[in-house]
């Protein structure tokens, strides 16, 4: 079992053609992903890494049945790249662009809860059902199966704690990277409540950072609506006020919301066993299993 | 992205918004000039990105020339919470019998923007918020629709603003969210707003912060963001494209994403060292970036050790070696210890490659934070 994706997956890469887009289309192939289709504005009738492109996502859903997205378009097209996977209809949408302006984000906020679509991200590394499908571009050779999940907000932050986990010999149900940005579509919450319901998930990590409140309303969530234990990390313990730490969403604010205590003081108070360490996270992990 | 309080006045005055009448001015003969034009009473404001600047003594009413003079001279130079005030405000003095807050923000967990107004305007907003939250009313915007100008009045009289300045308040807010969304800022924030025994309503200060990643389609405030710098090392991450913050440790760290180089800087921390910086160099890690990485860290003068952490992703470890190596022979000599860790694909062989002559490998990130940590205090002692 796995959440979100599996090797039933069907995907288009929008923004195929550009460097990114390829070259992670083509790691995606490589991994095992059903990557069925391209889309992208001028280049239909192309042929990039085997893969058919289209013009629009609509005709690629038309021709190829694709039910998934991956969006590696520039920031500044990206919202409309977003509205355009929104608006046909996929049951997921991930994005990976870093970058977008917010405004734009409130936007496709807006629009997303008008739809039935689920978006991850963006400015996320993607989501990985070990052995079966990666839409993103995390590195697939760090993962392995097995029954852990784990959702994070972070992409290199993911990885480390997964190479920990890995490198013990405990493996992963589905891993998913929710994004830096202040406005994003899959939540905490969202992810911990599909792996509560994913019967082979024996425990979670959860890897949060400073900045807004969702580590708070997820540590709510774990305490009042999980039997499956969870294992938390924060960083930016030591971010200063008013600093913005590379992602758009890390900002402590002037008054002292969205410190690393506030999100660890909750989770704790949940139940949760944060780690002042990477290592101690996946000695929590070892602990539950 | 911090705009300065002239420069976020200057764009209010444009979009017809009431602001007292000022000037800029860099040195003391400047600011005496500025006042002889403006009258008394005059406010001397420091111009830098800090709050609170009242209470940190930058901000002074002159009554006459002479404590203009004397004022100009405190504030220009001055140190404000680490921070060389380079410019000074001088701007009209407003004859003010009542104070308000008004804002619009990006409420994150809504996802929409937000209006809020206060009548506890002139004081801290936040200890408002904390101490008092039904003291700010607010009203969310639809972001597809944008602000309907009853939004606007609803807020404004939910607030408890006098009735006979309600609809000039109401009409400030609405020209601040389309100056928000024209902007694309992250902030704006009038505190306060004064109103005058005349019941003229007046914008007395300005705070507005604009998206960085919208500056590419903003280049008249992109080019106000130059202006803004107040570090040469942060204007130098600029030029060089790096997501860095200075701090004021000793352990300089380069890393790649956000995630991991905010918990790079924290296990410093937790082993008993100080970082000195934020530093994420993004994905790829060529050699060219390497080297201007490496080249920031070095130029900091607070930094004794560095520690340069590294996952590998889909970027292969070997590469990242030789991009590190490659950087390394610009370099006579290193000029402070470096640790480097690189984990993930191909992360062994790139251990292997890596000039150990100049710098020290460690293999997991605690070990490399920890030495890191341990090279500063032997530089220290």
């Amino acid at each position: 079992m796995s959440i979100f994706v599996d090797d039933d997956t069907r995907v288009v890469v929008q923004g195929i053609t550009g460097g990114e887009g390829k070259f992670h289309a083509g790691q995606m192939i490589e991994y095992g992903t059903n990557v069925v289709a391209g889309a992208v504005p001028g280049k239909g009738g192309q042929e990039v890494t085997g893969v058919p492109v289209y013009d629009t996502v609509d005709e690629a859903v038309e021709a190829e049945d694709a039910d998934a997205s991956v969006v590696f378009v520039p920031p500044a097209f990206a919202g409309d790249a977003i509205f355009e996977a929104l608006d046909t209809d996929l049951d997921l949408a991930v994005a990976i662009t870093e970058g977008i302006p917010t405004q734009d984000m409130a936007k496709v906020n807006k629009r997303l809860g008008e739809t039935d679509t689920r978006l991850l991200g963006p400015n996320c590394p993607g989501i990985i059902t070990p052995g079966e499908a990666k839409l993103g571009i995390l590195p697939g050779n760090i993962f392995a199966e097995g029954n852990v999940g784990l959702v994070s907000r972070s992409g290199t932050l993911t990885y480390q704690v997964v190479d920990n986990l890995t490198e013990r010999g405990i493996g992963q149900t589905t891993a998913i990277g929710i994004g830096g940005d202040p406005i994003i579509g899959t939540s905490f919450i969202d992810a911990l409540e599909a792996f509560e319901a994913d019967t082979e998930t024996d425990a979670v990590v959860m890897c949060g950072e400073i900045g807004g409140e969702d580590e708070e309303q997820a540590a709510r969530f774990i305490g009042e609506h999980m039997d499956t234990p969870v294992a938390g990390f924060i960083a930016g313990r030591t971010a200063p006020p008013g600093k913005r730490m590379g992602h758009a969403g890390a900002i402590v604010s002037g008054s002292g919301t969205g410190t690393a205590q506030s999100k660890i003081d909750a989770l704790n108070n949940a139940g949760v066993p944060v780690g002042d360490t990477p290592e101690e996270v996946a000695d929590h992990v070892e602990d539950f299993l | 992205m911090k705009l300065h309080e002239y420069q976020a006045k200057t764009i209010f005055a444009d979009a017809g918004i009431p602001v007292p009448d000022s000037r800029l001015a860099t040195t003391v003969d400047e600011a005496l000039d500025a006042v002889d034009e403006i009258g008394y009473p005059a406010a001397i404001k420091a111009q830098v990105h800090v709050g609170g600047r009242g209470k940190a003594g930058g901000i002074k009413i002159a009554t006459d020339r002479d404590e203009a003079e004397a004022y100009a001279e405190e504030i220009l130079g001055m140190d404000l919470k680490g921070y060389t005030v380079d410019s000074v405000l001088v701007e009209a003095g407003v004859d003010f019998v009542d104070e308000l807050y008004v804002g619009v923000t990006m409420d994150r967990g809504e996802g929409k923007p937000v209006l809020m107004v206060s009548t506890e305007g002139g004081v801290n907003i936040e200890e408002v918020a904390e101490e008092n939250p039904d003291a700010i009313a607010r009203e969310h915007v639809d972001p597809a629709f944008g602000l309907h100008p009853y939004q606007a009045r609803k807020v404004v009289y939910e607030a408890g603003v006098d009735a006979d300045v309600a609809l000039d308040v109401a009409s400030i807010l609405s020209t601040l969210y389309d100056l928000y969304e024209g902007n694309d800022a992250s902030e704006i924030e009038v505190n306060p707003v004064m109103i005058t025994g005349d019941r003229e309503v007046v914008a007395a200060d300005a705070v507005m912060n604009i998206d960085e990643d919208a500056l590419f389609r903003q280049p008249e405030l992109a080019e106000m963001a130059e202006a803004s710098y107040e570090d040469d090392l942060e204007r130098k991450a600029g030029e060089y494209g790096f997501d860095y913050v200075r701090l004021s440790g000793n352990v300089g760290i380069i890393g790649n994403g956000a995630g991991l180089v905010m918990t790079t800087l924290d296990l410093v921390d937790y082993y008993g060292g100080k970082p000195a910086n934020f530093l994420d160099i993004g994905g790829g890690a060529k050699a060219e970036r390497v080297t201007k990485a490496l080249d920031m860290v070095f130029s900091d003068p607070n930094v004794d050790s560095v520690v340069f952490n590294i996952f590998g992703g889909i970027t292969r470890g070997d590469e990242v070696a030789k991009g590190i190596n490659e950087a390394l022979a610009e370099f006579d000599e290193i000029p402070k210890p470096v640790v480097v860790r690189l984990a993930g694909t191909n992360a062994e062989e790139g251990m292997e490659i890596l000039n150990t002559d100049l710098i020290e490998v460690e293999e997991t990130l605690e070990e490399a934070v920890q030495r890191a940590v341990k090279n500063a205090e032997e530089v220290t002692q």
